[in-house]
């Protein structure tokens, strides 16, 4: 086990200390918003008349993932004995951008681009929603006054690891593909960066990277995910709204909720079988 | 979604244009490919002998115009020193992984083709030069010096044989180019099983306006009579192609006004605000209707016209007719990428003339195939039988 130890103290160098550091100094406000985000959540929750006992059950450890263990290492992880699942409960979201900025500084995110982001919705009497995502949610959100505002709501929004992705089937070179263990990734040597890609997909999740030249997106952390620990936006996430999960294991709690609750996916007309799945997704949410 | 949509929302990824100016002429070209050599094969495979003076012209054009297709292409690849795996090892589900097979299956026909057109020409230029030419065209001659009646014979079955192989193969690689967008069901601007169809009649419109400008220019420039009844001709093939394609584009937006599908919502907006000058304005009011009628005149009134009348209303017209192609492949290209995937909100997209993939260099790309044409033109005897203006037009008529 003393080899599972020197993979830990490894992956700490570097970026992990600098995201970790980065998190100690955000620590006030991610408690305070972590307390007020399950106060809100809670009350809203109640008033929508749902039942999230299960859900809340599973972060009463304050935040969702407290991966300081990891699940397995970076040596005894087979591809073929995963599947990963993403879900977002957005009645929990508040909103703070702290995935946003975990993203960005773990996955090195170019500046203007977005792996992931956050966006928040004004539902406006009779206008439709009224949308906005500065800089993706990167420093939060200022508060803004509508008149005649009917629900507001934040929706963190990410790749969707579609298992019938248009992505990886319009790559005219197979660096797009979709490994065993259900996340889409991309082979970014082998990538003529023709951006096929990033016109197929529906959500936007993919970009040209402005200084690599290929396409570029959210891999789920597949660097950490494959060592044991959450993607660095489910760690981050103070409420819980973020969680990962794998399909396999038969007592993993996301598969339970995925498995027991009715879930959503962003999109579903366009049939590509999102791995991300979502809790309270509104008609407006696109 | 709602009527009163709010449009202020782009998703956070979609904030420029990816596809540049570059893809907005990568299909300009090949259509020029695709339209100029349906022309040719007018002649060779349907025997309409009006287009015999230009045959051989628009074999050449359409060769000049293949060899740099893919210039814009490469210039816009993010790693195009890994170009060519799409042909090496393609993921055969892409579209774009037929674009080896069919670009290099059409240039190899082309190349053969152009090859049997010229054959004996370049024999009889091997024969009548010294040096270096000689050895040129010696080489180009490939060792076969046999110009005999049964040779010829079989060189114009080859030729019919390869012409007529080489349309379908023009469709291809020209279908192939709007499938590419044809087939991106989440972008509902280019999502249509129709879009291969507009984007070959509007590239075999393209070709025919390329040959009649510049088989008027360089008759003009060569002193030479411009054969009426080939113009006329092509003026009527013209004509009729574009009423084609612009049926066919308005077929499309009549069909997604009225269907009022959710796709609407984001297009409507689409064509009144971001395409009202491109789409309406220049491709169908400028580059559509005005050739429309200036050809019907050419057309309809073709035993009264003067031939000047005729020479200068066919040239404006098709003058026109390229610009409409252009603004469509504009409007396809540009025009589905200013609206982000969220269909909440729209983007401008402007290319500045110094950029990598700005307006600079595609002046310089589109200038390329012209430069190929004019020495090919000097290398290989094009237009044959022609008369200069001196000789008279009343003898020649």
């Amino acid at each position: 086990m003393d080899d599972n130890k020197e993979i830990k103290d490894k992956e700490k160098s570097m970026t992990r200390s600098e995201f970790l550091a980065y998190m100690s100094a955000s620590f006030t406000f991610m408690v305070g918003s972590s307390i007020f985000g399950r106060f809100v959540t809670e009350a809203e929750a109640k008033a929508a008349g749902k039942d999230n006992t299960k859900v809340e059950k599973k972060d009463s450890s304050g935040g969702s993932n407290t991966d300081t263990k990891p699940k397995h290492t970076e040596q005894d992880y087979d591809p073929f004995n995963h599947a990963w699942i993403y879900l977002i409960d957005t009645n929990k979201c508040i909103g703070c951008g702290m995935c946003v900025r975990a993203c960005k500084i773990e996955n090195k995110v170019p500046d203007k681009f977005n792996r992931t982001w956050v966006e928040r919705y004004h539902i406006l009497e009779g206008r439709g929603a009224l949308i906005d995502s500065p800089e993706g949610g990167l420093n939060g959100f200022q508060p803004e006054s509508y008149s005649k505002v009917t629900k507001t709501f934040f929706i963190p929004k990410i790749c969707n690891h579609c298992k019938k992705s248009p992505c990886s089937q319009v790559c005219p070179v197979g660096a797009s593909y979709f490994s065993p263990d259900q996340v889409q990734l991309i082979d970014q040597k082998r990538c003529i960066g023709c951006g096929y890609c990033i016109q197929a997909c529906p959500y936007s999740s993919r970009f040209m990277h402005p200084d690599k030249h290929v396409a570029d997106k959210c891999f789920w952390c597949y660097h950490r995910i494959t060592k044991g620990y959450d993607p660095a936006c489910v760690h981050a996430c103070p409420t819980g709204t973020r969680k990962f999960g794998d399909m396999t294991k038969p007592d993993d709690p996301i598969r339970m909720i995925i498995s027991t609750e009715r879930v959503q996916v962003l999109r579903p007309e366009m049939l590509t079988i999102p791995q991300v799945k979502y809790l309270g997704l509104d008609m407006e949410v696109r | 979604m709602h009527g009163n949509e709010i449009m202020n929302f782009l998703f956070p990824n979609d904030f420029h244009v990816d596809w540049s100016l570059m893809v907005v002429l990568y299909p300009y070209i090949t259509g020029l490919v695709a339209g100029a050599f349906i022309v040719s094969s007018l002649y060779h495979v349907f025997n309409r002998d009006e287009f015999k003076p230009i045959a051989r012209f628009a074999l050449l054009t359409s060769l000049a115009f293949m060899l740099f297709a893919t210039v814009p292409l490469l210039n816009h690849l993010g790693h195009p020193e890994r170009a060519m795996s799409i042909i090496i090892t393609p993921n055969f589900s892409s579209a774009m992984a037929g674009f080896g097979i069919l670009y290099a299956g059409y240039l190899v026909i082309l190349i053969i083709e152009v090859w049997l057109v010229y054959r004996v020409d370049i024999i009889e230029s091997a024969r009548n030069t010294t040096g270096f030419k000689r050895l040129f065209f010696k080489t180009l001659a490939l060792g076969v010096y046999n110009t005999s009646k049964e040779a010829l014979d079989l060189d114009r079955k080859l030729i019919k044989i390869f012409a007529a192989i080489g349309i379908p193969a023009a469709c291809m690689l020209h279908g192939y180019v709007g499938f590419l967008f044809g087939a991106i069901k989440a972008n509902p601007w280019w999502s249509t099983p129709l879009m291969p169809i507009i984007f070959l009649f509007s590239a075999v419109v393209s070709g025919i306006a390329l040959l009649v400008i510049m088989y008027q220019v360089i008759m003009k420039y060569s002193g030479w009579i411009i054969d009426q009844k080939c113009l006329a001709s092509l003026a009527r093939w013209l004509w009729l192609f574009l009423i084609m394609t612009v049926t066919l584009e308005v077929l499309e937006i009549i069909s997604l006004s009225y269907k009022q599908a959710e796709e609407w919502e984001i297009i409507k907006p689409l064509l009144s605000n971001q395409l009202s000058i491109s789409f309406i304005g220049i491709q169908m009011i400028m580059g559509s209707l005005i050739p429309f009628i200036l050809l019907m005149v050419v057309v309809i009134l073709d035993k009264f016209l003067h031939e000047r009348v005729r020479n200068t209303l066919t040239f404006i017209a098709a003058l026109l007719l390229m610009m409409q192609v252009f603004a469509m492949r504009w409007n396809v290209v540009i025009g589905g990428q200013t609206f982000s995937k969220s269909m909440r909100g729209f983007k401008e997209y402007i290319p500045h003339f110094f950029e990598k993939e700005g307006v600079g260099a595609s002046i310089i790309i589109m200038i390329l195939p012209f430069i190929a044409l004019t020495i090919m033109l000097k290398i290989l005897p094009t237009f044959k039988n022609v008369f200069p203006v001196d000789t008279g037009d009343d003898n020649k008529k």
